[in-house]
């Protein structure tokens, strides 16, 4: 039975568990090496951009927000993954349970954790993408204005009117987001394996395979729906993967958005509202196994 | 038990959740996100390996890298190479316009001249052969460049400069300068190539000296030296009166 002073649900015991988690990630060695990885990746974009000549905004672009995608899913896999088998071995999980502390409130507590690292990680490789493409996109107009010191000054205004709507673009921040919903995704999902497998090692394997199999769901999903000359067996298939699997597809936006593909508001509302919803769907489903796990 | 119950909550969730991941998806296709098919026309295209990387969200990234490799293969003149690689290129990203216009530009203007300068083929008109079938793919990109991009204004100009420089016509240069005009986010001088192109056009004078001399009238900064002088060409070739027309250039 509860003391008269311990609350059900508790939004600071979340907030230690959080601030921990996030401590306890900051200070793993593998989180460096991918940030720096990242920073170097858009840094080296940068380099990069000097082999082209017309398109070095749009590699830049795409280095920087492929890099970004790229490490925001491995991290949220990464240091998701070994959250409990980690608490585990330290036998951090039994002191903190111990105490009145719920499971659910531990899992939302060790999510949070993860979710504030992936947010900083993005927030930071952000701002390096838009540092790194201020410096080039400043670099060119200073050319073309040297280029052009003989042009009428309108022809000049076009011309830099050009290159700054080719360099920066409001769009690219949906982006971002995009890709940081789709991080909170896997992040979850690892949670979610984490609960009933064994070990980190098969929780990252699983969520590979599962990374896979979620960017080919749409076209599982397409299938199932149209195909009519397919047998029973791998309609089955086809509906298996559709309904377990998680369309991570529609979460890569950024190839488009780099090339001027402007994002309706409503829609980038919607596929960001879709990624939370799996966000909190895999962890009310981690709860549930975790719930009456044998610790 | 309790896995049976998380299976079934999977499902259930699956079956709530596909009809609005359908309904996004088709959405985001509408608006021209994902505008890629993941056949096997396109595995075969771009390997294995790729093919799977494209299918993870780094399609953009391979397209890059393909295209640096292009300069590659422009510093060795292979043009085969680079034809093979602007065809992965376009289908990996076809809403890159530059990748389209580049590709149209390597073809018709880079490997079209150097087919006709081909100190390898001694028969003229085998040169001229090869060149014609550069051109041809040239125009190739840039008419499915158009298909996928229907709303941009730069590979219809892009085209127009192909029928303009590489195929002296001037009827479809015009059509297409015009075309570019009327979309948003056109140059401005597009509506202005449109009519000197018009003017070389036989038959089509009368039309001609309408829109150039629209343009003559709608701005000083119009009145640019090819406008002037193609005005006064068509001032001549239709005996307009001497007092509707436009003062003599200064020599």
């Amino acid at each position: 039975m509860n003391s008269p002073g311990h609350r059900a649900f508790s939004f600071g015991r979340i907030a230690a568990i959080t601030a921990n988690t996030l401590t306890e990630l900051t200070r793993l060695k593998i989180f460096h090496v991918v940030l720096l990885f990242a920073l170097l990746l858009i840094g080296s974009s940068i380099f990069m951009s000097q082999f082209t000549f017309q398109q070095e905004f749009q590699v830049l672009k795409d280095v920087a927000l492929g890099s970004m995608s790229l490490f925001t899913s491995l991290l949220a896999v990464v240091a998701t993954a070994r959250l409990l088998p980690q608490d585990l071995d330290d036998r951090t999980l039994y002191t903190i349970l111990a105490k009145p502390v719920p499971r659910f409130e531990y899992l939302v507590g060790k999510l949070a954790g993860v979710l504030l690292l992936l947010a900083l990680s993005v927030i930071i490789m952000s701002a390096l993408f838009l540092i790194a493409l201020n410096v080039r996109e400043q670099i060119v107009l200073h050319e073309t204005m040297r280029q052009m010191s003989a042009s009428p000054p309108e022809q000049m205004a076009e011309a830099l009117r050009a290159v700054s709507a080719s360099a920066f673009d409001m769009n690219l921040f949906p982006g971002i987001a995009i890709i940081y919903a789709k991080a909170c995704l896997l992040a979850s999902l690892t949670l979610f394996v984490s609960t009933f497998a064994t070990t980190s090692i098969f929780t990252t394997v699983v969520m590979v395979f599962i990374y896979f199999i979620g960017h080919l769901q749409a076209i599982a999903r397409e299938s199932w729906l149209q195909s009519n000359s397919v047998g029973w067996l791998t309609r089955v298939f086809l509906a298996f993967v559709t309904l377990l699997f998680p369309d991570l597809q529609l979460f890569n936006l950024v190839d488009d958005i780099v090339v001027g593909t402007a994002i309706p508001l409503a829609l980038f509302a919607k596929t960001a509202a879709l990624g939370f919803f799996y966000t909190g769907f895999y962890l009310l489903l981690a709860w549930t196994v975790f719930y009456r796990k044998e610790l | 038990m309790r896995f049976f119950a998380v299976f079934l909550s999977l499902a259930m969730f699956g079956a709530a959740k596909w009809p609005a991941e359908h309904a996004i998806s088709a959405a985001h296709r509408s608006e021209h996100f994902r505008a890629l098919n993941f056949d096997l026309g396109l595995r075969e295209q771009i390997g294995q390996m790729g093919f799977v990387a494209a299918l993870s969200g780094f399609r953009s990234l391979i397209a890059d890298v393909l295209f640096i490799q292009t300069h590659v293969a422009w510093e060795r003149t292979d043009w085969g190479r680079i034809l093979v690689l602007f065809r992965q290129i376009t289908t990996l990203q076809p809403r890159e316009i530059l990748f389209w216009d580049m590709a149209a530009w390597h073809m018709a203007w880079n490997a079209g001249t150097a087919a006709l300068n081909d100190s390898t083929q001694p028969r003229l008109a085998l040169r001229i052969k090869a060149q014609r079938e550069y051109f041809q793919l040239g125009k190739d990109f840039l008419e499915r460049g158009i298909r996928n991009n229907p709303e941009r204004p730069q590979l219809y100009e892009a085209l127009a400069r192909l029928y303009r420089d590489k195929y002296k016509d001037h009827e479809h240069a015009a059509e297409f300068f015009g075309k570019a005009a009327g979309l948003p986010g056109a140059p401005s001088y597009a509506k202005r190539f449109a009519a000197y192109e018009l003017s070389h056009c036989e038959g089509r004078e009368r039309e001609a000296y309408d829109r150039l001399h629209a343009l003559y009238i709608v701005s000083e900064n119009e009145r640019l030296p090819t406008l002037l002088s193609r005005l006064k060409h068509l001032e001549i070739t239709l005996d307009v009166p001497l007092d509707q027309r436009i003062p003599d250039l200064p020599r």
